[in-house]
């Protein structure tokens, strides 16, 4: 009896939770699913294969250099952010200085900031310091912006770590930095990998800062390149191209998503207890 | 080759530096190798990052705003208030700031009522509970770029699945155009948006409704309350700081929209989905007029610093 009735309350669960599981899902695998089936004026024209990517491939810088592109501003971002809140939540975690708190708080304010209110400063300013249409300067942009974030993150990283550890280590006879690299670093690299993450498909999925940024089309990012392609035929769209391109980019971030989703959920318990 | 046989000592001496300099330190130290100034080295690429990409340009906005300032050729000297006056009487102001305003309202209502719904579904640890988790997490991971090009193909009448699927059913007798009315246009983002947000707030409200203790509920239950009453009494109000986090989450990036309308619909048809953030980028980069699009942007950052400023009001109040 008892067995019975919870196996009937479980129905309307599943029943509700598959029905919006597959709105969610039918989105991602139709992409799929159009960038391999045929389709009129597409690089697939009969039979299910590969032609999309084939366009894909060719299109004007070809995918290889936007793949470049992209990946080049990734890592960057990823290694700037990682190293600036390394050594920033270092700081404000262990020591005080004159200026802490104002610039801690300014960090903070970053987020307060409208993304395309800044963009247009930006852009002036990137070319004043000669790196207009560089890849460096957009991703010191996009390392600007992950830094309230990785700061915070590492920040609390840091000031969960006992302070004894370091001091175990001073008395052995490391410096501050001695103590950072061979003891905390190890002790921080959770903070880190979540940080590294957040950086990685904040800089791999944005589109407006290399729109306003990068005005070559030979240093576009993978998303900007996309967005070209389907504006620049005119009046005919090659979608089944677009979503070809769309399977690229998502592939890496779902990759990494079901790969590190501990970290996920890390990071936004710090969102959400920040909160 | 000689460098390195000259350099090899040095190292090695600055290598047994630690002893002394540790006697030094307690009878005087320089100020620089003081821990205040150690703790301002680490926090100096923070600082330089700060200042040279985030304060600078806040100078710069503002300067922009205030000046005749073309794209083109550059800045021409102030001439204020100038830009502002043309912002405010531009035709196409007042109906991008109504649609923006329209546009917030509509995404936050459904997709934080979305989040409620999947949150509550998803809260309790029983068989499949973690597959559901993912797979309403799952367009999260995406960027929101990829996204609207996703649906640019989804919601085409030529090769987009749910056209022709209205047309088999029978709802519809010729090809769907997601995009083509305002109305229409206006829905097909949202729920753009609503697919590929609801996940990422549905994880912040699941965080919050962990943190409520088991007791209540049990304690309610005791006391016979319905299911309604449980949710309207207890987990709405035990909620409220996590709803405000995605509240104000969701009306700051929804008032900042731009990606989705720019790869969607480019502001049309006839420019009936401008946002705010879509007029900065077209005074900029298509009039060329880098003083207006400053002047809009300081008017748009105003607005949210007194929008942030008032729910943290609003925030910390929900707290005590």
């Amino acid at each position: 009896m008892t067995t019975n009735a919870r196996t009937l309350g479980r129905i309307p669960f599943h029943v509700v939770a598959g029905g919006l599981a597959v709105v969610f899902l039918f989105p991602l695998l139709w992409s799929l699913w159009a960038s391999v089936s045929p389709q009129p004026g597409t690089g697939q024209t009969s039979g299910y294969g590969l032609g999309n990517y084939r366009t894909l491939l060719d299109y004007d810088a070809g995918l290889v250099r936007y793949f470049v592109n992209s990946t080049i501003v990734s890592v960057l971002t990823v290694a700037v952010t990682l190293l600036v809140s390394l050594l920033g939540g270092y700081a404000f975690a262990r020591f005080t200085f004159p200026g802490k708190n104002v610039l801690f708080l300014l960090t903070l304010a970053i987020l307060m900031v409208p993304y395309a209110t800044l963009l247009i400063p930006l852009y002036v300013l990137l070319g004043e310091l000669g790196l207009q249409n560089s890849l460096v300067g957009l991703s010191l942009v996009l390392a600007m912006y992950q830094l309230p974030f990785a700061t915070f993150m590492m920040r609390i990283s840091f000031e969960s770590v006992p302070k004894e550890l370091e001091e175990s280590a001073m008395v052995d006879g490391c410096g501050t930095a001695g103590a950072l690299v061979r003891v905390m670093l190890p002790a921080v690299k959770p903070g880190l990998i979540t940080v590294g993450l957040f950086a990685f498909l904040a800089a791999w999925n944005d589109f407006i800062a290399p729109l306003i940024l990068i005005s070559d089309s030979q240093s576009a990012p993978l998303p900007l390149a996309i967005a070209n392609l389907r504006q620049q035929s005119m009046g005919a769209v090659d979608y089944g191209a677009t979503e070809a391109g769309v399977v690229v980019l998502a592939v890496p971030c779902l990759a990494l998503f079901l790969l590190l989703q501990r970290h996920y959920i890390r990071g936004f318990m710090a969102g959400a207890l920040k909160g | 080759m000689h460098t390195k046989t000259i350099r090899r000592p040095a190292t090695s001496s600055s290598e047994g530096v630690p002893a002394p300099r540790r006697a030094a330190t307690s009878v005087k130290a320089p100020w620089w190798r003081s821990r205040q100034a150690k703790g301002l080295g680490y926090a100096a690429p923070t600082a330089i990052l700060v200042a040279v990409l985030f304060i600078w340009p806040l100078f710069l906005v503002g300067r922009m705003s205030l000046s005749d300032w073309p794209l083109l050729t550059g800045y021409r000297g102030y001439n204020t208030p100038e830009n502002y006056d043309d912002v405010v009487s531009s035709e196409l102001f007042w109906p991008a700031v109504r649609f923006t305003l329209l546009y917030t309202v509509i995404a936050t209502v459904l997709l934080i009522g979305l989040a409620l719904v999947l949150a509550m579904l998803v809260q309790e640890s029983r068989r499949g509970v973690g597959f559901f988790r993912t797979v309403f997490f799952l367009p999260s991971a995406l960027g929101l770029a990829s996204a609207a090009l996703l649906f640019y193909g989804f919601y085409s009448p030529t090769v987009g699945p749910v056209s022709g699927l209205l047309q088999e059913l029978g709802l519809s007798d010729k090809p769907v155009s997601f995009l083509g009315t305002p109305t229409a246009a206006l829905m097909s983002t949202v729920f753009l948006i609503v697919w590929k947000f609801a996940g990422f707030y549905m994880l912040i409200l699941l965080v919050g409704l962990q943190r409520i203790p088991g007791e209540v509920y049990e304690a309610a239950r005791m006391d016979g309350a319905s299911r309604f009453q449980v949710f309207r009494s207890i987990t709405l109000p035990l909620l409220r700081p996590s709803l405000a986090l995605c509240l104000l989450l969701c009306v700051t990036g929804s008032l900042l929209a731009f990606d989705q309308f720019f790869i969607l619909t480019k502001g049309g048809p006839d420019n009936a989905t401008v946002t705010v953030v879509q007029l900065i980028y077209r005074e900029a980069f298509q009039r060329m007029n880098l003083g207006t699009a400053g002047a809009l942007s300081v008017i748009v950052l105003l607005v949210l610093l007194v929008l942030n400023f008032v729910q943290f009001r609003g925030l910390r109040d929900a707290d005590k």
